[in-house]
């Protein structure tokens, strides 16, 4: 007999973890960025998406809201934000 | 062929019939003949494998499940400390349904460090969901590891093996050996087909995180599967019968002059053999005695074990293991088989022998016999020194 022992590729995309958020989110301010992609690294998640500068967005469907990328960024173009 | 052959390196070529694509393992006594000769196999061109030397048993364990995931048959082989630094890859591998198969060259665990035979650490990775045999001597080695290859590969079970011999005993001991044709191998063991396997070309994923909505039916499965093992076993030695011409009955218990038995040791390993030379001894002076082996100790043959000893009026269960703090592991189980039953053995006794390496001498088991005799129902350790124990420090 047999349990559930694997799954396909990308499954666990229906998981939204957005919903774990604590009352804040991340907001990219898009003025300031450098394109340095320290906030794409430190991504637990890896919802952070962008390519130029001030071109960087979050997936608020599975954004956990941990601030990270906040605290990562070294020109404070992200901040958190009251989650509304 | 019979061949004159130390246990350890019987055993080596008995994995090397079975032909496995990944060995890897890290040296530990008892168990480190057993790679060397592998690692020796593979080097001179005899075993096409890959050989994986890891930095420790936790790596060997990983290798193995990470191998067998891809769909190759695996092999690693530990010791005491090794086995419990494997333990938490052990539970993964069960859980994940890989039939990865492993020696165990059983030894006592630390502290104090000691390197010699007793069954403590198998016995404390009965839980994992691997299923165990305890073979008796390096024949049944031999034998006990293709038929583990066959049994966890089938298609219905998907679960790892861990063949159990006793360190030193088996592992160093020398004898004659009849050494399984390749032939014979290839017709008993067919090439290893993984029901899924990692496939850069068909993506899966393995071991995702089941929460409380899944965990539970995996388990559930797994202990369902452990049943099924009982009747697939006896299935699998008659096949092994008619290839090989050796027979281990059903290949879950053997009992040895039980039938009309009065007084029966239940035992596990190498210790069986001396049990069987005292049986004949006392049998010969006309006293009732008898053996019953556990080959398979998981999963636990308790309908088989039931029948073999609900006439006999009065068992002994030999322990080379504890659980600490509680009745011996071997004997709570024997025990349980009985409860509520309206035919069981009027004394069931708990012995205790053999831990770190003490011999279990003949006088050993007929003192365990002679015990068994007395009115008393308390655990005992056999060939104890009281006088090196104290009461205070």
């Amino acid at each position: 007999m047999f349990g559930p022992i694997f799954s396909k590729p990308l499954s666990s995309k229906n998981n939204k973890t957005g919903s774990w958020r604590m009352g804040k989110r991340p907001k990219f301010l898009q003025t300031n960025c450098i394109a340095c992609r320290m906030c794409i690294l430190i991504c637990p998640e890896g919802c952070i998406e962008g390519e130029d500068k001030n071109t960087y967005h979050c997936d608020y469907d599975y954004c956990k809201g941990c601030g990270n990328c906040v605290e990562i960024c070294p020109r404070q173009d992200i901040v958190m934000i009251e989650d509304k | 062929m019979k061949r004159f052959l130390e246990g350890s390196q019987a055993v080596a070529n008995s994995v090397a019939l079975c032909k496995p694509g990944v060995i890897a393992a890290y040296p530990i006594t008892p168990q480190t003949h057993i790679p060397e000769e592998l690692s020796k196999l593979v080097a001179e061109g005899l075993l096409n494998s890959e050989f994986v030397n890891v930095e420790s048993e936790h790596s060997a364990a990983s290798v193995v499940l990470g191998s067998t995931a891809c769909g190759v048959r695996s092999y690693t082989a530990t010791s005491s400390q090794g086995l419990l630094l494997m333990g938490e890859v052990l539970f993964n591998i069960a859980g994940l349904r890989l039939p990865v198969v492993l020696t165990c060259a059983n030894r006592a665990v630390s502290a104090p460090i000691n390197i010699w035979n007793d069954q403590q650490d198998s016995i404390s990775l009965r839980d994992s969901g691997w299923a165990q045999f305890y073979v008796e001597n390096i024949q049944e080695a031999v034998d006990f590891h293709i038929i583990a290859y066959r049994l966890a590969e089938d298609r219905n079970i998907m679960l790892p093996v861990m063949v159990c011999m006793d360190g030193y005993i088996l592992t160093h001991g020398v004898e004659v050996v009849d050494m399984p044709e390749q032939k014979d191998v290839d017709r008993f063991l067919p090439a290893y087909k993984p029901l899924y396997k990692l496939d850069i070309e068909n993506p899966l994923t393995l071991g995702f995180l089941a929460d409380t909505d899944y965990y539970m039916e995996t388990r559930f499965a797994i202990q369902k599967t452990h049943q099924e093992i009982l009747d697939l076993l006896p299935k699998i030695t008659h096949d092994f019968r008619n290839v090989f011409g050796r027979d281990y009955g059903e290949g879950l218990i053997e009992t040895y002059r039980t039938t009309d038995a009065e007084r029966v040791i239940v035992a596990m390993g190498s210790v069986c053999g001396t049990i069987k030379e005292v049986v004949d001894q006392l049998r010969r002076k006309g006293k009732k005695v008898g053996l019953l082996k556990v080959i398979t100790y998981r999963p636990f043959p308790i309908d088989k074990i039931y029948e073999a000893l609900k006439n006999v009026p009065k068992v002994a269960v030999l322990d080379r293991a504890l659980s600490l703090g509680a009745d011996a592991p071997l004997y709570t189980e024997i025990r349980a088989i009985f409860f509520g039953k309206k035919r069981s053995p009027k004394l069931i006794r708990s012995f205790i022998a053999g831990l770190g390496g003490r011999d279990i001498t003949l006088d050993s088991i007929k003192e365990i016999f002679k015990k068994l005799s007395l009115k008393t129902t308390e655990e005992e350790f056999i060939d104890l020194k009281p006088e090196l124990l104290k009461d205070k420090v």
